[in-house]
């Protein structure tokens, strides 16, 4: 498989508009293994402005984890090797970055929540010592202000008794509470950008709803950007702005969250949203999307969704669509919106 | 077969647009097992091919000396005493790999020592993974008081010094045969194959793989035979594996403190050859060689059925 | 290679017919339509389930063990399940739904309770007699990559139901049948010879279905059969266990998180809380006119793709967690996040049965609900 290098062109920030927090452009990271090389982000463009929230959508392998993980700098290189792109936060490349100079924005800057909060605390240490590390490390700050600290931050995630739980242990806490406690671990040091990898899919539907109304509210509190990296159609309706879907580590549709749901300008959008049974009413049968989702090492030619894409021709077989402004019959832009699929004009206008 | 080996990764697309085969009647294909598989597998590997033809060999020497030479072990000539170097020239012949310090043949030690070396190591492994193994399964599977009581009774065999067991055991015995050297060493030896075995099973038996086969209404026999036996073996291998080396060694130790065997083995050689390293260094180094041939040979061997038995590495 | 997977909706003219039990007149396509729209006289159930109890022990102590408390994942559970149709169990995690289907499967043995299939008490049976039940009832679980023994290839292991219950199947027959039901679940039979791992995990999940049906069992209980794969690859496995369900009349329960899922294949529901039953009646009763405060909050909680509708539901936000099962509350479980709670709540626990207000109506907020204070509102249509 060739790469075809001209992916659609990033438009620069315009006059005027306020520069983005985080820039990705043209990203790619490739795997080594021993089956071959593993591409599985092919040229990723995005942004987040402060304040803002990037829900990034995609399946198991769409490479919408691998983004993040090349973003925060902790993919394990070799075998992950990024040849090419910038990633671009407050202006400047955090690839060409020194090791030391990226340790200082991780944590500190930007900072990452994952999904397994259970296996993202130390067991043998106390909750309130793993957050007054932040304290000390970064701040420099005595055992005591650290502790009280980290009681205040343990109340505004909303943990009842703070003060009384501070000295407890991860597994003394219930699966939420867990999660509230990286979200406080992330906001220790007032970042800029949060990454959030899956943050409610382990968790309970009534729990999830908390969690994710207390993200949401500490976002617009501390002006943060958040990027929002998700399977779950449902949970990005709830809270972000604009939303990138990913397919076999492309960006196949990026739209403000309202126009996706309600016009979905690639066919793979269209079919996820259909394939989901609906809460208020009984359907007939589901529509399903056909196939499996490609296997990264033999992606198939031309458009990657074209073996299971019902609007399929020629030409989706043989030329890799690019990511196109998408308009209106009339020709009017839409904000925000573009879609990497040569028939986009039919899927969205029908 | 066709491509059954390469297609290791999760096969892919199933668009319907590709073009579809002629429906062909399915082929009375032969159906295949795991270890079938492994057979197959292995018969393709070198490392296997090599190290299973070393042990043979082996093995061949431990039942068959005399093939190998027909010089006594234990005929001391002290004309022919430790000066008289190897003459490496003269292979298989008694003075190819020079005398010892008694004037006798260090080839001849060689290929006579081996029963002891291979019979007590791989016996005493055979012994100790069948017996650890089994109880480690029992007490596992079962849970509650069995694995209560089989457990205690792992941690007092444990708490006692294996080599100090072994030679109070021995010292009963005036003539120590093969048999009861592998015994005595099994005796103190089985309990860490049972704790991997116990660890190993107790992962298992919670797979959803097991409850499905419960669901179906298998038979305790099948569980275990079918179910949790294949998947456990892997570490099961490596600790057996690894611990023939620590047999034979154990065996020398014995032999070298008077409570081994009663006659030739590398372990005796290696003791006694320990002291001359100055003067004749052949002494020593030959029965070590073989010794370092044997341990890999087995542990080649162990890692080849390993990965033999692990469908996701073929 | 490429795979060939039939699309689930397609017509199955070329399907084996795998049954060699007596299909008892399957219902056609259109019935099983009216089915979902009026409860139709079911006639008696073919798996009745009383008062079911699991208490697992809490013990301290190395050599003599001694019993410190219990957790109670199932506290009295009843429910009817009827031929052909499909009982939804929802429930957060620790709700006891997923031990709910262990016991069915007399995987775990229950406390207390009896579980009826055709009028026979099966939770006490073992050996010869359990075995026989087994064939009647399988279990589709919810991890296609545990579920799987790693070390037996797909034939094995959709042909261990057959050599486990010999009767079902001559030796000779046996593969043929292996490919049949590989044909029958979507897979090519030539994959026979493959191990799980060569498969993605919308196929395992298939393999594992092909497995439950060997024995062409009544019963099939899923265990969230699809909560770990990729969203397109759920509905395929949603519509081929509908498709499976008709062809073969097979009685569903279906034990999920995901309650659009739920609402979408089940023809009853039920909701769990702390291992008893909060609400239970038709999906419509569920979810369009929940009584039970916790059904409600349940409900308003989910996530719905679509920003629009969002706007106009109304949403509950339960404050705390699941209280452990170890340790309950008194009364009526829920109370201690229940907005509606009050000192009767907390002295007498309430009873699964229709609520006094709604006793002798027609509406469809008459359907069993554990609450003091039953009322409808409807949390999931846009106001």
């Amino acid at each position: 498989m060739t790469i075809i290098e001209e992916a659609a062109p990033v438009p620069a920030p315009r006059e005027g508009e306020d520069a983005p927090l985080l820039e990705v452009r043209d990203l790619h990271v490739e795997f080594v293994t021993r089956e071959g090389v593993v591409r599985a982000v092919n040229g990723v463009d995005y942004n987040v402005h402060a304040g803002e929230t990037l829900a990034v959508l995609g399946e198991s392998g769409s490479g919408k984890s691998v983004t993040a993980q090349a973003i925060m700098g902790i993919l394990d290189m070799p075998p992950a090797r990024i040849p090419q792109g910038e990633i671009l936060f407050q202006g400047q490349d955090m690839l060409k970055m020194s090791a030391e100079e990226r340790r200082r924005i991780r944590g500190r800057r930007i900072a990452m929540i994952f999904q397994d909060a259970l296996s993202s605390l130390n067991p043998v240490l106390s909750v309130g010592y793993q957050l007054g590390e932040m304290f000390r490390v970064h701040h420099g700050m005595s055992k005591k202000d650290a502790r009280v600290k980290s009681i205040e931050l343990m109340d505004r995630v909303k943990i009842p008794a703070a003060a009384a739980r501070v000295d407890d242990y991860a597994h003394q806490f219930s699966g939420g509470m867990r999660q509230r406690i990286m979200i406080a671990m992330a906001l220790a040091l007032e970042p800029d950008l949060i990454i959030a990898d899956e943050p409610t899919t382990a968790l309970d539907v009534t729990v999830q709803a908390q969690v994710m109304d207390l993200l949401a509210e500490l976002q617009r509190e501390y002006n943060m950007g958040l990027i929002l990296i998700t399977h779950d159609l449902g949970v990005v309706a709830d809270v972000a702005d604009k939303i990138a879907v990913m397919y076999a580590g492309r960006i196949v549709e990026r739209a403000p969250v309202h126009d996706l749901y309600k016009r979905p300008a690639h066919p793979y959008t269209r079919g996820l949203l259909d394939s989901i049974p609906r809460l208020d009413q009984k359907g007939q049968e589901l529509y399903a999307i056909k196939g499996l989702p490609p296997n990264l090492l033999r992606v198939p030619s031309g458009c990657a969704f074209n073996p299971r894409c019902e609007k399929a021709e020629d030409v989706c077989r043989t030329q890799l669509p690019e990511l196109l402004q998408v308009t209106e019959r009339d020709g009017t832009e839409l904000t925000g919106r573009s879609s990497a699929c040569h028939f986009w004009k039919e899927t969205i206008h029908g | 077969m066709p491509d059954m080996t390469k297609t290791t990764a999760v096969a892919t697309s199933d668009d319907k647009s590709a073009p579809t085969p002629a429906p062909q009647p399915v082929k009375a294909e032969k159906a295949r097992s795991l270890w079938g598989d492994a057979w197959q597998d292995l018969r393709r590997n070198k490392v296997f091919i090599i190290s299973a033809v070393m042990i043979l060999l082996l093995l061949t020497i431990t039942f068959f000396p005399g093939w190998f030479t027909s010089a006594n072990p234990e005929y001391g000539d002290l004309a022919k005493h430790y000066l008289q170097k190897p003459e490496l020239g003269k292979v298989f012949s008694p003075e190819w790999l020079g005398y010892d310090q008694q004037g006798r043949s260090v080839y001849a030690r060689l290929i006579f020592g081996a029963r002891a070396s291979i019979a007590v190591g791989f016996g005493t492994t055979v012994l100790v993974t069948v017996v650890g193994g089994l109880v480690g399964m029992l007490a596992g599977y079962f849970g509650g008081i069995i694995d209560s009581a089989l457990s205690r009774l792992v941690d007092v065999f444990f708490g006692i010094p294996f080599l100090l067991g072994t030679m109070v055991v021995l010292n009963s015995f005036p003539d120590r045969t093969a048999w009861v050297v592998i015994g005595a060493l099994g005796l103190f030896g089985w309990t860490q194959l049972a704790r991997v075995m116990r660890g190993a099973v107790i992962t298992t038996k919670q797979s959803d793989y097991v409850q499905a086969a419960k669901a179906l209404g298998a038979s305790t026999t099948r569980i275990l035979f079918r179910h949790i036996l294949p998947n456990t073996l892997a570490p099961v291998i490596v600790v057996a594996t690894i611990s023939l080396g620590v047999y034979i060694g154990a065996e020398a130790t014995l032999s070298f403190l008077g409570l081994g065997l009663n006659g030739v083995s590398w372990g005796n050689d290696i003791s006694d050859g320990g002291s001359q390293i100055r003067v004749a260094q052949w002494i020593m180094l030959y029965p070590s060689i073989m010794l370092t041939i044997t341990v890999l040979a087995f542990i080649m061997l162990g890692e080849a059925v390993r990965n033999a038995l692990d469908p996701k590495t073929r | 290679m490429a795979e060939q997977i039939r699309k689930d909706d397609e017509p199955q003219d070329a399907t084996p017919n795998v049954s060699d039990v007596e299909v008892v007149e399957a219902h056609s396509a259109t019935e099983a339509v009216a089915a979902i729209e009026a409860p139709v006289e079911r006639g008696e159930p073919i798996l009745q389930v009383r008062n079911l109890v699991k208490h697992f022990p809490l013990t301290m102590g190395i050599l003599f063990k001694k019993q410190v408390g219990a957790v109670k994942a199932v506290d009295g559970v009843s429910f009817d399940l009827y031929q052909g149709e499909t009982l939804g169990i929802v429930g957060e995690s620790g709700c006891g739904k997923s031990t709910v289907a262990k016991l069915l499967m007399n995987l775990e043995k229950a406390t207390a309770g009896e579980i009826f299939y055709k009028g026979q008490d099966i939770s006490k049976l073992s050996g010869r007699a359990l075995k026989a039940v087994r064939r009647n009832i399988q279990m589709v679980f919810q991890d296609p990559y545990t579920s799987l023994n790693p070390r037996m290839t797909v034939g094995d292991i959709i042909g261990e139901p057959f050599d486990i219950h010999p009767e079902v199947a001559p030796k000779g027959d046996r593969r043929r049948k292996v490919q049949e039901l590989l044909d029958v679940v979507g897979l090519n039979p030539e994959y026979i010879n493959r191990y799980p791992h060569q498969f993605s995990g919308g196929q395992r999940q298939r393999i594992g279905i092909a497995r439950g049906l060997a024995l062409n069992p009544e019963i099939i209980i899923c265990d969230e059969p699809v909560s770990a794969l990729d969203v397109s690859v759920q509905a395929q496995v949603i519509n081929l266990m509908e498709r499976l369900q008709d062809e073969f009349n097979l009685s569903y329960i279906f034990i999920a998180h995901d309650l659009s899922i739920v609402r979408h294949i089940s023809d009853r529901v039920g909701v769990m809380y702390l291992g008893r039953m909060a609400e239970i009646g038709t999906d419509e009763q569920i979810y369009d006119h929940p009584t039970h405060p916790y059904t409600q909050a349940l409900l308003s909680a989910v996530p719905v793709p679509d920003p629009e509708a969002r706007e106009g539901r109304e949403r509950i936000i339960l404050t705390g967690d699941v209280p452990s099962p170890a340790n309950p509350p008194s009364g009526c479980s829920f109370r201690t996040r229940c907005w509606k709670a009050e000192d009767k709540c907390a002295q007498e626990t309430p009873l699964l049965a229709i609520p006094e207000p709604f006793r002798g109506s027609d509406s469809e907020a008459a359907h069993e609900s554990a609450c003091h204070f039953a009322e409808e509102r409807d949390v999931v249509h846009a106001a």
